[in-house]
C-alpha cells in the first residue's frame, strides 16, 4: 500500500476533485471518500488532510461553514468556490501532463 | 484579500485555535461513531498540539502572530514592574517630547522652505566685512538706488526684489480710531508673481503698483491677518487704513501659509515699495534685502560679480559725499565683500540669533533622551538577566535567538512607543510655548509650526532609534544565553555589569556636558541681568508717542507738564526715544577745530528734568532750563570726558560735529553726567551726549517734532497700572497727540535678554532632568549590583568584612565610572565650548568654577543616588542571604 507522502501534490487534486463531485463535506467523510473512490488503495491522514484543507481555504479555493447536528455536535463542511473550480481545471490538466510525462519515460524505458 | 484574513485572523487567534481543535473532535467521534478504534484515531492524528499549529500557520501570518504574542508578553513584563516601566516611559517621553519639540522648532525656523513655487532658485545679497576686532560680520540691507543699479547690471538674466525688513507698525481703520500694530513689509511689484503666489481674495500687486514714488497706496493682507483681524471677511477688499500719512486701500490677500520672507515673524500687510518714498530716492537709507532669483541657465558667479562691480562702483561715487568721516575709515573704501547666499528658508534675524541658541538646545535634548535611553537599557538589561533561566528554558525547547532577540525588543518597544504617544503631546505643546517666550511678550515671536511629513518622520525615526538603543544590546545579551548553565543557576552576570557600567560613564559624561553648559548659560543671564545699568529702571514707564501733524516742542512739552499733574506720576520728561530701545544716533566728535575722531558718540535728545527722572548722576554743571533753546547745548557722560579731554573736567569746553558739506556745529558743554547703557547691554559704553529736546533751527524757528518718547517715573512700585490713565490724559488734552506704545523701562531692559534668559531656562531645566535620570540611573545600577552579588556581599561579611570594606566594594567600580565619564564630559565640555562661545557674555569656559561646580553636582548626585544601596548592602545579613542557598 502506497506511503501517505506519495500523495504529496496530488491531495489538493483529490480533494478538489471530490468536492466538486459532493459538496458539503467534514473532514472525516473527505477522508473516506478518498480511501473508498481510490479502490482502498490512496489513503490519507489527519495529520496532513487538516493543514491541507486550511491552506487551501485561506486560498479560497474552497469555503466552510459550521453546521450543527441533530445529535447538537458541530461539523465543519467543506464546498468549493468558483475559484476553486479553476483551480481544479488546473491541477487536473498539470495532473495529466504530468502522469502522461511518466508514462512516455515508462513506455521509453520497456522498449 | 486572503492576506487581510490571515491578517485579521492573527488577532483573533484564540477563536481560531479553538475551531480547530473543535473539528478534530467532531472528526475524532465520526470516526468511533464509524467503528474504528479509538487508540487508532488518535494515533493517526500525530502530535495534536503540532497539527493545529501547522494549521493555525496556514490560516494566519506566522511571524505577525509570534509579533503578537510577544507584544501581549511583554506588555505583561511591563505590567509587572509598573513603577519601573513608568519611569522608564515619563523619561523617554521627556527626552524625545524634548528632541521633537526643539526639531519642529529648528524646522519651521531654519529648514522648513518658504510656500513659493521653487524655493531653492532663490537667493539673497549678503554683504560680508571684517570689523575692528577682526570678526567677520554679516549684513544684507540695501539702499534703492543702488538696487536700481543692480536691475540695470543683470537685465533680464535674473529677477531682482527688494523686500524690506518687517516692521511693526502703527495703523487706523477709521479716523479716530484706535491705534493698532501690524507687520508690514515693502515688497517689489513683481514679487507675488515671482513667488507664484495666487490670491486667497481679490488681486495680488503687480509690477505697475510699483513704479511712482508715493502714489500708489495699494495693500495686499496675508491670509492670517484676515484671518485674526478680519475673521475671512469677504467684505474686507476696499477697505482702507492709515499709516502716518499715507492712506492704503486694500486690494487683496495673499495665498494660504505665505506669511512673507522672515521666519519668526508672520508679515501681516504688504505694499509696494514705492510707498516709502521718503527712502526710494536716498543712497544713504537701508531698509531692504535683495532677493535673487536667477533665470534658467544663467550661472551664479556671473550674476554675483555683476552685482559687485555695480555696488563697488555705486558705493565709491557715495562715498565722495562722506565728508565728516575720518580719512582711515575711508581707506579702500567699500571693504565689504557680497555674495548671493541660498534663501530657500527665508531670511530673518531671528534666524541669525536663535540658529546657534536651537542648535545648542537641540542638543542637549538628545543627550537627555540618550541618558534616558542608558538608562532604559540597563533596566532592560537587569531584567534580562533576572530572567536568564526563562531564556534559557525559552531556547532548550526550540526558540530561536532571533526570537528572543525578538521578545525583548518588543518590550522596549511598547517603552518607546508609550513615551512617543507622550512625548508628541509634549512637543505639540513645547515648541509653540518655546516660540512665544522669543522676543518680549506683548510682541511675541510668531512661528508656523505645521505638523506635516516632515515632523511625523523625524519622531517616528526618533522612536525607532530609541527602541534600538534601549533594547538592542540587552536583547542580543539575553538571546546569547547559555542553557545548560543558565538552567543550572550559574550564569555568567559579569558581562552583564560590564555593559551597564560602560553605560553609567556615558550617562555621567552626557550629564556633565548638559550641566556645564547649562551653568555657562545660567552665568551668562546672570551676569546681564545684574548689569550696571548706570540709571535706575523699576518704576519707569516709557510712552512712545506720535504727533500728527508734528508739533514744536513748546506742545510737546506741555503734554509732558500736563503728565506730571497726574496723580500717581512722580516726575516726567521728554527723551528722542527710551535708553536701551535699540534706536541710537551717532556722530564723530571734532575737538577745538581738528578733524573729526574715529571714536563715534552716541546723541539723544532730552527734556530738562530728563536726568533727575532717569535718576542718572549729575557729576558736574547743570541740567537744561525750560527756557533755553539753543540747539548748541550739551550734557556728556564721564566716557565723554575721558575720550576727549583726557578726563578732566568738561563743563565749560566745547566741541563740534561735522555735518554735511563740511558744515560745523559747536557745541558748550554745559554738565557731566554719569555713564548709561545707551544702546546694547553687552557693547561697552561709549562717549554719549545729551542734547535740548527743545531746539530751535539755525533760521530759529521751533523745529516740529511728529515722535518722541515720554518717561515718566511712578510712585508705585507698579507702573503699569497707570499706563492706561496715562495713555488717555495724552490723547484726551491733545488729540494730534497718539501714544503707539506704553512700556516699562523694565520690559525695555529684559527684551535683551530674552534669548539668555530662554537658554538659562531651558538649559537648567534640561540640567535638572539629566541630573536626575543619571541619579536614578546610578541607583538602579547599583542596587542590581547589590542584588546579584549580596550572596558576595554575606560571605564577606560572615568572614568579619567591616561596613567600609563593604562599602568600598559595591560603589568602586560604579564611582570610577562616574568619574571615568565626567573626566570625558569635560573634554567634550570644551569641544561644545567653542561652538557656543558667541552665547557667552563675560563668561570663559576654561575658568576652573565654571568647571568645578558641574563636577562637584555630579559627583553629589552620584554619591545620593548610591547611599539606599548601599545601605541595603551593609545591612545584609549574612546568616539569611546564606541560609537562603
Amino acid at each position: 500500500m502506497p506511503k501517505p507522502d506519495s500523495l504529496q501534490g496530488s491531495l489538493d487534486l483529490l480533494v478538489l476533485k471530490i468536492l466538486s463531485r459532493q459538496p458539503r463535506l467534514h473532514g472525516y467523510a473527505l477522508m473516506t471518500a478518498i480511501q473508498a473512490r481510490s479502490g482502498e488503495v490512496l489513503r490519507v491522514e489527519e495529520g496532513s488532510l487538516y493543514p491541507a484543507l486550511h491552506r487551501m481555504e485561506e486560498a479560497r479555493w474552497i469555503r466552510a461553514e459550521w453546521i450543527t447536528k441533530e445529535t447538537g455536535r458541530r461539523s465543519r463542511l467543506y464546498e468549493l468556490t468558483p475559484e476553486g473550480k479553476k483551480q481544479l481545471a488546473t491541477e487536473e490538466s498539470r495532473w495529466a501532463a504530468v502522469t502522461a510525462a511518466v508514462n512516455r519515460v515508462l513506455r521509453a524505458v520497456e522498449s | 484579500m486572503s492576506l487581510w484574513s490571515r491578517i485579521a485572523n492573527v488577532f483573533r487567534g484564540d477563536r481560531l485555535s479553538r475551531e480547530i481543535q473543535e473539528e478534530f473532535q467532531s472528526h475524532l467521534e465520526e470516526a468511533i461513531e464509524q467503528g474504528r478504534d479509538p487508540g487508532e484515531v488518535r494515533r493517526a492524528f500525530g502530535g495534536a498540539l503540532r497539527l493545529r499549529e501547522e494549521s493555525r500557520d496556514a490560516r494566519l501570518v506566522p511571524w505577525l502572530d509570534s509579533l503578537r504574542a510577544d507584544a501581549i508578553f511583554g506588555w505583561r513584563q511591563l505590567k509587572k514592574n509598573k513603577v519601573a516601566s513608568a519611569a522608564a516611559v515619563l523619561s523617554l517621553a521627556l527626552g524625545i517630547g524634548a528632541c521633537t519639540g526643539a526639531f519642529r522648532l529648528i524646522d519651521g525656523l531654519l529648514l522648513r522652505p518658504l510656500p513659493i513655487s521653487q524655493p531653492e532658485r532663490l537667493y539673497v545679497v549678503s554683504f560680508a566685512e571684517t570689523n575692528r576686532d577682526g570678526k567677520l560680520e554679516r549684513y544684507d540691507s540695501c539702499s534703492y538706488p543702488m538696487f536700481g543699479e543692480w536691475r540695470k547690471a543683470v537685465g533680464a538674466q535674473a529677477e531682482l526684489l527688494a523686500i524690506s525688513y518687517a516692521e511693526r507698525t502703527d495703523l487706523t481703520y477709521t479716523a479716530d480710531g484706535e491705534m493698532e500694530k501690524a507687520y508690514r513689509q515693502f515688497v517689489s511689484g513683481s514679487m507675488f508673481s515671482t513667488f507664484g503666489l495666487r490670491p486667497a481674495l481679490g488681486r495680488l500687486l503687480v509690477p505697475s503698483d510699483d513704479l511712482t514714488p508715493g502714489k500708489q497706496p495699494y495693500a495686499v493682507i496675508s491670509y492670517d491677518y484676515w484671518t485674526r483681524r478680519f475673521g475671512r471677511d469677504p467684505k474686507v477688499i476696499g477697505r482702507s487704513f492709515r499709516v502716518g500719512n499715507d492712506l492704503f486701500e486694500i486690494v487683496g490677500v495673499s495665498e494660504k501659509g505665505f506669511t512673507g520672507s522672515e521666519p519668526g515673524t508672520v508679515t501681516d500687510i504688504f505694499v509696494p515699495t514705492m510707498m516709502n518714498a521718503g527712502s526710494i530716492n536716498s543712497s544713504n537709507s537701508f531698509w531692504f534685502r535683495t532677493f535673487v532669483c536667477p533665470g534658467s541657465g544663467v550661472a551664479l558667479e556671473t550674476l554675483r560679480n555683476k552685482l559687485y562691480a555695480s555696488y563697488r562702483a555705486f558705493e565709491q561715487e557715495r562715498a565722495k559725499g562722506f565728508t565728516n568721516f575720518p580719512k582711515s575709515l575711508l581707506e579702500g573704501y567699500p571693504r565689504s565683500t557680497l555674495s548671493l547666499e541660498p534663501a530657500a528658508s527665508g531670511v530673518s534675524g531671528m534666524q541669525g540669533d536663535y540658529r546657534v541658541s536651537l542648535a545648542a538646545l537641540g542638543v542637549m535634548a538628545a543627550l537627555v533622551l540618550l541618558i534616558a535611553c542608558a538608562n532604559v537599557a540597563n533596566l532592560m538589561a537587569g531584567q534580562a538577566a533576572a530572567r536568564a533561566r526563562e531564556m534559557a528554558l525559552r531556547v532548550s525547547i526550540g526558540a530561536g535567538r532571533w526570537r528572543l532577540v525578538q521578545l525583548v525588543l518588543l518590550e522596549s518597544a511598547w517603552l518607546g512607543f508609550l513615551a512617543a504617544a507622550l512625548g508628541s503631546i509634549l512637543a505639540w505643546c513645547s515648541a509653540p510655548l518655546i516660540v512665544s517666550m522669543i522676543n518680549p511678550p506683548d510682541d511675541p515671536a510668531r512661528l508656523l509650526l505645521p505638523v506635516d511629513w516632515r515632523v511625523v518622520t523625524f519622531g517616528l525615526a526618533l522612536s525607532i532609534g530609541v527602541v534600538l538603543l534601549s533594547g538592542l544590546a540587552p536583547a542580543l545579551r539575553a538571546s546569547a544565553v547559555h542553557p545548560a548553565s543558565a538552567l543550572k543557576g550559574a550564569e555568567d552576570t559579569r558581562g552583564g555589569r560590564r555593559l551597564m557600567h560602560a553605560l553609567i560613564a556615558v550617562q555621567a559624561a552626557f550629564c556633565f556636558l548638559v550641566v556645564f553648559v547649562c551653568s555657562l548659560f545660567v552665568a551668562t543671564f546672570e551676569r546681564l541681568a545684574n548689569q550696571h545699568l548706570g540709571f535706575v529702571a523699576p518704576r519707569l514707564l516709557a510712552l512712545e508717542t506720535f504727533a500728527q501733524p508734528a508739533q514744536s516742542s513748546t506742545y510737546w512739552n506741555q503734554v509732558a507738564d500736563h503728565l506730571r499733574t497726574v496723580p500717581g506720576v512722580e516726575s516726567a520728561a521728554l527723551a528722542g526715544w527710551p535708553l536701551m530701545s535699540g534706536t541710537m544716533r551717532n556722530n564723530f566728535i571734532s575737538i577745538n577745530g581738528a578733524p573729526p575722531t574715529d571714536v563715534l558718540a552716541f546723541f539723544l535728545r532730552v527734556s530738562p528734568g530728563w536726568i533727575n527722572t532717569m535718576k542718572i548722576p549729575l557729576i558736574e554743571g547743570r541740567d537744561f532750563l525750560p527756557s533755553e533753546t539753543d540747539p548748541g547745548l550739551a550734557i556728556v557722560n564721564q566716557t565723554f570726558a575721558k575720550q576727549y579731554f583726557g578726563g578732566e573736567n568738561p563743563v565749560g569746553k566745547s566741541f563740534e560735529i561735522v555735518g554735511a558739506a563740511g558744515r560745523r556745529t559747536r557745541f558748550a558743554i554745559l554738565g557731566l553726567a554719569g555713564d548709561v547703557i545707551y544702546r546694547d547691554l553687552r557693547e561697552p559704553i561709549l562717549p554719549q551726549v545729551y542734547v535740548p529736546f527743545a531746539s530751535v533751527s539755525a533760521q530759529g524757528r521751533a523745529e516740529p517734532r511728529n515722535w518722541a518718547t515720554f518717561m515718566v517715573r511712578t510712585s508705585a512700585s507698579n507702573p503699569i497700572a497707570l499706563a492706561s490713565t496715562l495713555r488717555s490724559e495724552v490723547a484726551r488734552a491733545w488729540p494730534e497727540f497718539r501714544v503707539s506704545n506704553v512700556r516699562t523701562q523694565i520690559e525695555i531692559d529684559q527684551s535683551q535678554t530674552v534669548r539668555e534668559r530662554l537658554l538659562a531656562r531651558l538649559a537648567f531645566f534640561f540640567g535638572v532632568v539629566s541630573l536626575l535620570l543619571a541619579g536614578v540611573g546610578v541607583y538602579g545600577v547599583l542596587d542590581y549590583s547589590v542584588l546579584q552579588r549580596r550572596k558576595e556581599i554575606g560571605i564577606r561579611m560572615a568572614l568579619g568584612a567591616l561596613a567600609g570594606e563593604v562599602t568600598w566594594r559595591v560603589i568602586v567600580d560604579v564611582c570610577s565610572m562616574v568619574l571615568i565619564g565626567a573626566g570625558s564630559g569635560v573634554v567634550l565640555g570644551f569641544m561644545a565650548a567653542r561652538y557656543i562661545r558667541a552665547l557667552l557674555y563675560q563668561v570663559k569656559p576654561t575658568d576652573p568654577a565654571m568647571l568645578a561646580l558641574p563636577s562637584l553636582i555630579i559627583l553629589a548626585a552620584a554619591l545620593l543616588a548610591a547611599l539606599p544601596p548601599v545601605i541595603r548592602a551593609v545591612r545584609t545579613d549574612p546568616a539569611t542571604v546564606l541560609r537562603a542557598e
